[in-house]
């Protein structure tokens, strides 16, 4: 059997499915469970400077958005970090620590832009036993307005003013956690690089609007007649979270410094994904404060059954795998010709293809008097709709041309050689070369 | 002692006061809102959908679905019944397993479709209930027409010819509106006098006058109505029923079928009406399963179902021989009636195996005798009182095109008319359809 052990910037876990940093991981008792459930390591709630704990809203935190069947997609919060006081914080560490030593257990931090600060607090971090530090530079809401959480995240020169402070004042790993909420996410990544930062951790939340109330006029969640923007997380931003973490993986500047891949992890399939594009280990908060704890156990048995059958003995072996097939567009191949096809026996003949492709895209579905549908190669161009909107999996495929064969769209012989945009005669710049 | 199912003959209060209630409760409770979204959430909102094509009044059940899915009820009614008027009523009627159900997507996909009849109960339901009318008159045409029959067909066409601004007058033999849906559909598919109150939403429209007790032959002519009005709708159903033609029909005991269902759904309380120990139900429609299905509920103990070819042929629909079943009702297949024996009451019923020959269905010979304390004739109706000087084709009133009769300036539709499959359904469709083409022909 696969070998699910994972060590991460020298933090040994049985799994590498940790909780990320948010309420699940608050307090000592959820904690506990977490652990019995079989997660591998959790990243403790945010921890704020010694003295009176922030304060949360006393209405609703969450919105949400719900696909078919409720089934919950998104999430946004406008919680804060703990409003439970430093020091019992730091005893409840303390005592799960030493109970779990084969548990990886990373405090996350949260304090002022001051040396001071951070010298104040990582000292009483190191004294529970914790394994290292997570530096929350993420948080879009509320505590950014007060200059921390994705205020720094967004000014690449903080992230490695306060990496260096840590790594400076501490001797446990530091992950700096990055916010999404920024145009390049190399940029800060790059800047965590050069504070000495051991790993990055992304994405954190996402600056969102869930729905709006339409009766109050209110957008949600709704506290007393007003709303306010919150952090987005869940399935549905797996996508922009994958990409993220794939950039920072492909970019020469960041490519060897560790990820923990966090955004949307739901199965253990998004987990593999994550650790194909480069995350070392994945976070996860949204798919267990859904279904509880309980879910790590498929993500553990699905991720160890997926590795067998692939013959990957270790988690590292999957690391960046996948990252050497992330392109930029203007590498891909314009000589490669694909075409749609649709399995008879599997359609149900809803014809939601039909109508995609009429309305929307090429017209290359035919549709029959008896609603058999079917792909009209001279007018397809693969572009893969048909198959997304179609409801029963497998059922439309993208059949690759041969080359030698003529493109019945173009009239063309599909090239055998590989040929991009950059050598591409409709290029502009190709003409300015030659 | 009080009568339980043992208790020989035809009697009253078979069972437990108490269970009628039960028993005759809607066959299947309508969807809460709950229930309704998750149901919604599995139409595919399929292009040129199959179940549209499958409903005969062509209600576009995508759309509707979305507009439930989308938290709208009120508008998914109001596409419901731009089609079908009586979509209420068809919702709890229509065997949507052989329809728009058996159509969907999702039964080719998984076997189970989406539950298109019980979401548009639910859509039709949600606007009803705030006994709205959605529909306005045109402007008044000051033409009049007369419906000869306020079943589904007549309903349909009148509320459809009022909204375009014409003056309705509807006629019916019975003292209540409603028809076949009024008198002759299973009593828990039409709970809580729903027939009733769908007639007077219906009527809320106005424009349409109820003349109730009158009847071709019985008050009317049809050469009168033509005359005072400018054009007339027929849609007077079949009114008679097939005769066994076996010896022993005239024995006490020995009964129509709808009228079985016409007084049971007019009785006022369940437990005062008479059900045989020992009830055979001769047909294999909708109407013998409703029959049986009632009989069984009224406490008989023994229900049979004896029809003369196989299953497969049955006019009722696999759910509705699956619901007979599940009732305790026996269905016998490939067997007709020889004769009913008894001294002056049904004791017996001697039925005899058929088989199919290339020369059609012929009994066997062989026979066997059942206990029949009552027997009920479902095997067909029959047009009753067609007016003289009308076409008839194949025992109904000849139509072309949405229901044009071989008269000027009379249509027909419904049961009484040719084509169609008897369902309500279809008798709204040819209503609407008909009332489209009287609106037009009175427009030129």
């Amino acid at each position: 059997m696969a070998d699910l052990s994972s060590t991460f910037v020298g933090i040994k876990s049985p799994n590498p499915f940790w909780l990320a940093s948010a309420p699940p991981t608050d307090k000592e008792y959820n904690v506990r469970r977490a652990f019995e459930a079989g997660w591998g390591g959790v990243v403790w709630k945010t921890l704020g400077a010694e003295g009176p704990p922030v304060v949360n809203v006393n209405g609703p935190r969450y919105g949400a958005i719900w696909g078919a069947d409720r089934r919950l997609l998104g999430l946004n919060n406008i919680e804060l970090i703990t409003d439970r006081p430093l020091e019992v914080n730091l005893r409840e560490i303390k005592s799960v620590k030493r109970d779990y030593p084969d548990r990886a257990l990373v405090v996350s931090l949260m304090v002022p832009c001051e040396e001071a600060a951070w010298k104040a607090i990582l000292p009483l971090v190191e004294e529970t036993g914790a394994d290292g530090v997570e530096l929350n530079f993420g948080c879009p809401h509320g505590m950014a307005e007060r200059g921390m959480g994705s205020a720094v995240g967004q000014v690449p020169e903080y992230i490695e003013m306060v990496t260096r402070w840590v790594k400076q004042n501490s001797r446990m790993p530091c992950i700096v956690k990055l916010t999404p909420n920024i145009t390049d996410i190399r940029k800060p990544a790059e800047a965590a690089a050069r504070g000495g930062a051991d790993a990055v951790s992304l994405i954190n939340t996402i600056n969102s609007i869930t729905s709006v109330n339409l009766d109050e006029m209110c957008p949600e969640p709704m506290i007393d007649g007003q709303g306010s923007h919150g952090g987005y997380c869940g399935p549905a931003v797996k996508p922009i979270a994958l990409n993220m973490v794939a950039e920072i993986a492909r970019n020469p500047e960041t490519a060897n410094i560790p990820i923990s891949g966090i955004g949307g992890v739901t199965t253990w399939r998004d987990a593999a994904e994550f650790i194909s594009l480069g995350a070392g280990n994945v976070q996860v908060c949204t798919a267990a404060m859904t279904y509880g704890f309980k879910i790590v156990q498929e993500m553990i048995s699905g991720l160890s059954q997926w590795m067998d059958e692939k013959g990957y003995a270790s988690v590292d072996e999957v690391v960046g795998r996948a990252v050497p097939k992330v392109k930029d567009w203007q590498d891909l191949n314009l000589n490669y010709v694909a075409k749609a096809s649709i399995n008879q026996d599997d359609c149900i003949k809803c014809g939601r293809c039909f109508a995609a492709c009429e309305d929307t895209s090429h017209q290359a579905i035919a549709m029959s008097e008896d609603r058999t549908f079917t792909v009209k190669d001279d007018e397809c161009v693969a572009c893969n709709l048909c198959v997304n909107v179609c409801p029963v999996e497998g059922c439309i495929t993208m059949v690759p041309m041969k080359p030698g064969e003529v493109d019945p769209r173009t009239g063309e012989v599909v090239k055998e050689e590989y040929g991009n945009w950059q050598t591409h005669p409709n290029n502009p710049a190709v003409w300015a070369a030659e | 002692m009080p009568n339980s199912q043992l208790t020989p003959g035809i009697v009253a209060g078979r069972l437990p006061d108490d269970s009628y209630a039960e028993n005759f409760a809607d066959l299947h409770a309508p969807l809460d809102a709950h229930e309704a979204q998750v149901a919604a959430d599995r139409c595919y909102f399929c292009h040129d959908a199959p179940c549209v094509t499958a409903c005969p009044t062509s209600i576009d059940i995508p759309l509707f679905i979305r507009q439930i899915a989308t938290g709208t009820p009120e508008a998914a009614a109001k596409t419901i019944f731009d089609q079908n008027i009586l979509g209420g009523m068809c919702a709890r009627v229509c065997p949507t397993e052989t329809l728009c159900e058996q159509a969907c997507v999702r039964e080719a996909a998984e076997g189970k479709p989406v539950m298109i009849g019980q979401l548009q109960r639910y859509a039709t339901d949600r606007l009803m209930e705030k006994n709205r009318h959605p529909y306005t008159r045109a402007p008044e045409t000051g033409k009049r027409v007369a419906v000869v029959g306020a079943g589904p067909a007549g309903l349909a066409c009148a509320h459809r010819l009022a909204m375009h601004g014409h003056d309705v007058t509807v006629y019916d033999a019975r003292n209540k509106p409603g028809g076949l849906n009024e008198y002759g559909i299973a009593a828990y598919k039409a709970v809580d006098r729903f027939a009733e109150r769908e007639v007077s939403w219906l009527l809320q429209i106005g424009g349409i006058r109820l003349e109730t007790g009158k009847a071709l032959g019985a008050g009317l002519t049809l050469e009168a109505l033509r005359e005072d009005f400018d054009a007339v709708f027929l849609a007077i159903g079949l009114a008679g029923v097939n005769a066994l033609r076996a010896p022993g029909e005239d024995k006490a005991g020995v009964e129509d079928a709808v009228s079985f269902i016409a007084e049971l759904r007019q009785a006022s309380d369940l437990s005062a009406l008479p059900i045989g120990r020992n009830v055979v139900v001769i047909g294999g429609g909708m109407t013998a399963v409703d029959a049986a299905v009632q009989a069984r509920l009224l406490g008989a103990q023994n229900v049979t179902i004896a029809y003369r070819r196989g299953r497969d042929r049955m006019g009722a629909s696999k759910f509705e021989q699956d619901l007979a079943a599940s009732r305790g009702v026996r269905i016998l297949e490939n067997v007709q009636p020889k004769a009913i024996h008894g001294n002056g009451s049904a004791v017996e019923i001697e039925l005899e195996y058929t088989e199919e020959t290339p020369e059609g269905l012929k009994g066997t010979g062989e026979t066997f005798r059942i206990p029949a304390d009552q027997v009920f004739k479902a095997i067909g109706q029959t047009l009753e009182g067609a007016p003289e000087g009308l076409e008839i084709a194949g025992g109904k009133i000849a139509v072309t095109g949405a229901g044009q009769t071989s008269l000027p300036g009379v249509w027909a539709g419904g049961d009484c008319a040719s084509g169609g499959d008897d369902l309500t359904v279809t008798a709204v469709a040819e209503g609407r359809d008909a009332a489209e083409a009287i609106h037009a022909a009175l427009g030129a």
